[in-house]
């Protein structure tokens, strides 16, 4: 049995996607700790931002809220929401992790409803938030999450921030920023890249202990193949020791 | 100008700006104390029926004396801008305030979970609803802030969160690229927490903004909580630090600890144990009555809601953690 568990080992491999000097808006917990992690590791120059308006803190430990005073603890600046988003719509965020309780085959997330009817939902929930707009606006949208047939599923109920929307030029041709969209979706797994042509979901890399027949079996559509899917690389000793006792030691977001 | 597209959802506020440059025209400009209780400011200038904004991030630099005498006062048919909106909406929803709502950010307390109520009271039907996002209802409140009725943005486009919203496509007259118009929100009322304030209502503000000043712009009323008042000398001694002008505000109530049990940037953070206490009795509707009794109804104002939680003991171990001498979730 290997000594992690699945949300560290997402983490980490969530945070070996940031390259250094590269800047990036992330939320609450599992995003925030990859960030962290990867600021602590390899990429020490990575410039964190939040939406609400925290610019480039020295995070001193996990914030609650993306708005509260963690985010602007030793920051550059303590900004507001338009400072953010429109810094992302100049095009100057590489990255965000976005969520939700469904993702489709183009990257497309829900995090409004499930029933049909609008007005009286089966289950709400949040809403965009400031997902739509930064999945809108950063070049390069990541989602990590567990993955099962229900969460990834071939259609989803609402769809709050835009993935590859209906894929090939369908999201080039809806108005929104050229060239920004999906790029990595992180699961419990395997991680999918997307199909440059049809903007589909692909299996690049499986984690250990698994094989493509699960990763598969556990999505609501079908899975394109990458020509070589790798064994992605478990979490090194370091990182665990820094994510464990630096970023995470409550076990708020690593205990789950 | 060619509407290319538009969502089915519905616009609760007029954006016409000459309606609202007619209102202003009217809004007194005077220098006058305009220091009163919160009780005072919410029978004043909060109706039922009232477009409703609340400032801050939803638990933190949020006006939470308001939230509460809103409820207290039992008004009701309002609508509300759930913008960013996380404490303060769940106060709201256990008070049936609402029965309109511009939704970005809603039912969810963040990384604490999700609210029961709200989310009944959102699954019931009674509320409806417009679907739009945090940088949207943002730019809304830029553009009312701006006095002109729309803004451009580039979000929303190729999503049902734009087909459930009043957004419409339009192309840009320069480039031909397509934009989301987003109309202005006006809001009837909105209430405002920040560090310090004069009586007259110019008024300090540290940490994050959010949207905050352009709300203060956008409302025809606007209620001013603060930490401290402060002299209209020392206003002056550096009006560089002024956020919002007197003449946007109507209401200065003086409330210490006035986020609690939200955060306030530099002062104290917020009250965590308390807040999973709200999730925790939403579970039960007869627990809720119970707790919104005790911590609202039969409260008298803020003071007594705090002396309830943990009082002065509370506030100090709150003033340790946001100064990193105690770590948040110690």
């Amino acid at each position: 049995m290997a000594d992690y568990n699945v949300m560290e080992l997402m983490i980490c491999t969530a945070a070996r996607e940031l390259e250094d000097g590269a800047s990036i808006v992330v939320g609450t917990g599992a995003p925030n700790a990859a960030a962290m992690l990867a600021q602590k590791t390899s990429a020490p120059n990575l410039v964190i931002m939040f939406e609400a308006g925290g610019a480039v803190p020295l995070i001193p430990e996990m914030p609650i809220s993306v708005g509260d005073s963690r985010t602007t603890w030793k920051a550059l600046m303590a900004s507001g929401m338009c400072e953010i988003m429109e810094t992302a719509c100049r095009g100057m965020v590489d990255y965000t992790f976005l969520g939700g309780a469904q993702i489709d085959m183009y990257g497309n997330l829900n995090s409004t409803r499930i029933g049909p009817d609008h007005q009286k939902p089966k289950v709400r929930f949040p809403g965009s938030g400031g997902a739509n707009d930064l999945a809108s606006f950063c070049w390069r949208m990541l989602v990590m999450t567990p993955q099962d047939t229900k969460r990834f599923a071939e259609k989803v109920n609402f769809i709050t921030s835009p993935g590859w929307l209906q894929g090939g030029n369908s999201r080039a041709k809806s108005g929104l920023p050229l060239g920004a969209g999906p790029y990595k979706i992180i699961t419990n797994m395997a991680v999918m890249d997307f199909e440059p042509e049809s903007k589909r979901m692909r299996i690049i890399a499986v984690n250990p202990g698994y094989s493509e027949k699960d990763v598969q079996a556990n999505c609501g559509f079908e899975l394109l193949k990458a020509k070589k899917i790798v064994e992605n690389k478990p979490p090194t000793k370091h990182e665990l020791q820094i994510l464990r006792e630096q970023i995470d030691p409550y076990r708020y977001v690593i205990g789950r | 100008m060619n509407v290319i597209d538009q969502g089915v959802g519905k616009i609760f506020t007029d954006p016409d700006a000459d309606k609202v440059r007619e209102f202003f025209r009217k809004k007194s400009r005077k220098l006058e104390s305009k220091v009163m209780s919160v009780k005072e400011a919410v029978t004043k200038f909060v109706k039922d029926g009232d477009y409703l904004c609340i400032g801050g991030f939803g638990a933190n630099r949020i006006p939470a004396s308001v939230c509460h005498e809103i409820v207290r006062q039992g008004r009701k048919n309002m609508g509300f801008a759930g913008h960013t909106s996380t404490h303060d909406f769940q106060i709201l929803c256990a008070g049936e305030v609402f029965n309109r709502l511009d939704i970005a950010y809603i039912v969810g307390l963040e990384a604490r979970g999700l609210s029961p109520n709200a989310r009944r009271y959102m699954e019931s039907g009674k509320v409806e609803v417009s679907e739009w996002t945090n940088y949207s209802l943002s730019v809304r409140f830029k553009a009312a802030a701006a006095g002109v009725s729309f803004y451009p943005s580039r979000n929303i486009m190729g999503t049902d969160t734009f087909k459930m919203s009043g957004a419409r496509i339009i192309e840009c007259p320069f480039t031909g690229t397509k934009y989301a118009a987003m109309p202005a929100i006006y809001p009837d009322v909105s209430a405002i927490h920040v560090h310090e304030a004069d009586i007259y209502g110019n008024c300090r503000a540290r940490g994050i903004t959010v949207s905050d000043f352009d709300v203060a712009r956008a409302s025809k009323r606007l209620i001013i909580t603060c930490e401290r008042l402060i002299s209209n000398e020392e206003i002056r001694r550096d009006p560089s630090y002024t956020v919002i002008p007197y003449w946007c505000v109507d209401a200065v109530c003086e409330v210490p600890f006035g986020s609690y049990p939200g955060n306030m940037y530099g002062e104290y953070f917020s009250d965590e144990e308390h807040l999973r206490e709200w999730l925790k009795v939403e579970e039960s509707p007869e627990e809720l009555k119970k707790f919104l009794q005790k911590n609202i109804f039969s409260c008298k104002d803020h003071f007594e809601y705090i002396e309830k939680n943990g009082g002065m003991h509370k506030m100090q171990m709150l003033r340790q953690k946001e100064h990193m001498f105690i770590g948040a979730r110690a």
